[in-house]
């Protein structure tokens, strides 16, 4: 094992591309996930990895030249964040229907507008349904581990999907932590070369991207369907086979202190940093308290989410996005269905906060707590708060 | 494609759509857009070919017994462009339903 290391996670998500030897990396720099590209395209250019770094015009451009050298067969990596995300949108559809197995960092950012480069998670919500596995990732360790990850889930032969690791922007992009790095040895050990059963090449043509009438359409939806919800399975054992080597583990959900916890909270992302300590302090105090940290955002863990909160009577969960006019916070809605008709469901109570870079401390998680607590014992149900805002 | 598509089940497809049989194109039956089909009076025609040149199937051959330019049924749209090139007023386009 390495040692420890003091660097910034955009750095270390760009080592972590460069240690998982990508061939084609075609990126459009923007607020905050320019220190990833930047970093990325110096390292193509000293020639500290065998890549093209192709500079596009834009986002959208950007995840096209990655379909194509995808389907060549070349381990392809982009990284974008917030308008960026949206520009590339309907491209996003088109990577993951033809099942190309790009991997992409994330660095979570508000939408426009107003404009705003901070983060929140309006950006990954939009390309919620986008058919690309998600992986939410609380640090900057995380976030490098899930970058390797990332490309073996993605090229394993039962997965084949584009991946997305999300980070947050600047709470988790722009942060220097210490780091326990993997060496080239260790990354080659566990990530074998990518081979695509169906490579662009003239001895053996293919067409991609053909069009599908309506006789077709649907069948071409479940099979898709069925084939990403049936990822799940090598999303764990491929966590499993990192947690067994490198000694750390991670799960589709994880939980903090959830033993015995009646009163639970539940967030993804770099949040989950503050929120354990709100509940180091609460469990301090005696207060029965537990966290749950979604990782695995798609294929959504239908099965580890209704474990986890089994024991619970209260669940609040926080989103960093809010659907307007809709239930709130998309995080929330999708785990009020995913608990609808569990045999004792916990009273979920939703909260939205951190928007556009705003600071949730360990405090407001405890408030958001408390609430919720309260909410529970008078039996109210209101559709979601927005923390922090002033009146 | 040994099944037409709508007789396949979401089971049956490539990965990702992928079509893996080059040129499986042409079986592809386009004849069934259409609403209008060529007749001919080949008794006017001069075999000049510009039908076949304008045709943007392009499924309109010389036939083998004469060398009259026929439009392939199973490919034609119905789109009567080669009707209305034809110098020689050779192509009427009828209504399908019209024996």
């Amino acid at each position: 094992m390495t040692k420890r290391v003091g660097i910034e996670a955009s750095i270390a998500v760009a080592e972590a591309a460069k240690l998982a030897r990508i061939e084609v990396a075609a990126a459009y720099p923007i607020t905050p996930q320019t220190h990833i590209v930047e970093s990325l395209s110096e390292i193509v250019a000293n020639g500290r990895v065998d890549a093209e770094f192709i500079c596009v015009e834009s986002e959208h451009s950007a995840m096209s030249a990655c379909l194509g050298s995808s389907a060549t067969g070349a381990r392809t990596f982009t990284a974008t964040a917030g308008q960026g995300l949206e520009l590339m949108h309907e491209v996003l559809y088109v990577a993951s229907s033809s099942r190309l197995p790009i991997v992409m960092a994330v660095c979570n950012r508000a939408l426009s507008g107003p404009l705003n480069v901070w983060g929140d998670h309006s950006d990954a919500m939009a390309a919620r349904d986008c058919g690309w596995i998600q992986i939410f990732s609380t640090s900057g360790q995380e976030a490098f581990d899930q970058t390797i990850c990332a490309f073996r889930i993605a090229e394993d032969a039962k997965v084949l999907f584009p991946v997305m690791v999300h980070l947050d922007g600047f709470h988790v992009s722009h942060v220097v932590e210490p780091m326990l790095l993997l060496d080239q040895k260790e990354v080659d050990s566990f990530l074998p070369p990518y081979t695509y059963p169906f490579p662009l090449h003239p001895d053996k043509p293919v067409t991609m991207g053909a069009f599908a009438p309506p006789a077709i359409y649907t069948e071409a939806r479940k099979a898709q369907e069925e084939a990403l919800i049936s990822t799940t399975d090598t999303i764990r054992s491929v966590w499993d086979d990192f947690g067994k080597r490198f000694g750390r583990h991670y799960t589709p959900v994880e939980t903090y202190k959830a033993e015995g916890a009646e009163v639970m909270l539940l967030t993804m992302g770099s949040f989950s940093q503050p929120a354990e300590l709100a509940i180091d302090k609460m469990r301090d105090e005696g207060k029965k308290v537990g966290l749950i940290k979604l990782r695995l955002w798609r294929p959504f863990p239908f099965d580890d989410l209704r474990q986890a909160v089994s024991g619970a009577s209260v669940l609040a969960v926080f989103d960093r996005c809010l659907s307007y006019g809709g239930t709130g916070g998309p995080v929330c809605s999708e785990i009020k269905a995913a608990c609808y008709g569990m045999e004792k469901s916990p009273h979920i109570v939703g909260f939205v906060g951190g928007l556009g870079g705003r600071d949730v401390l360990p405090e407001d998680f405890e408030q958001i707590l408390q609430k919720a607590i309260s909410d529970a014992e008078k039996g109210q149900d209101r559709a979601y708060e927005m923390i922090g805002v002033r009146e | 494609m040994s099944k037409q598509d709508f007789e396949l089940t979401w089971k049956d497809l490539e990965i990702g759509c992928i079509v893996t049989e080059p040129g499986s194109a042409r079986s592809y039956r386009t004849g069934d857009w259409r609403s209008q089909r060529p007749t001919y009076d080949s008794s006017k025609c001069i075999k000049c070919g510009l039908c076949a040149l304008y045709c943007p199937e392009p499924c309109i051959h010389p036939d083998d017994a004469e060398g009259y330019y026929k439009a392939d049924l199973f490919y034609c749209k119905g789109c009567g462009i080669c009707a209305h090139e034809c110098p020689k007023s050779v192509i009427t386009m009828v209504a399908e339903e019209e024996k």
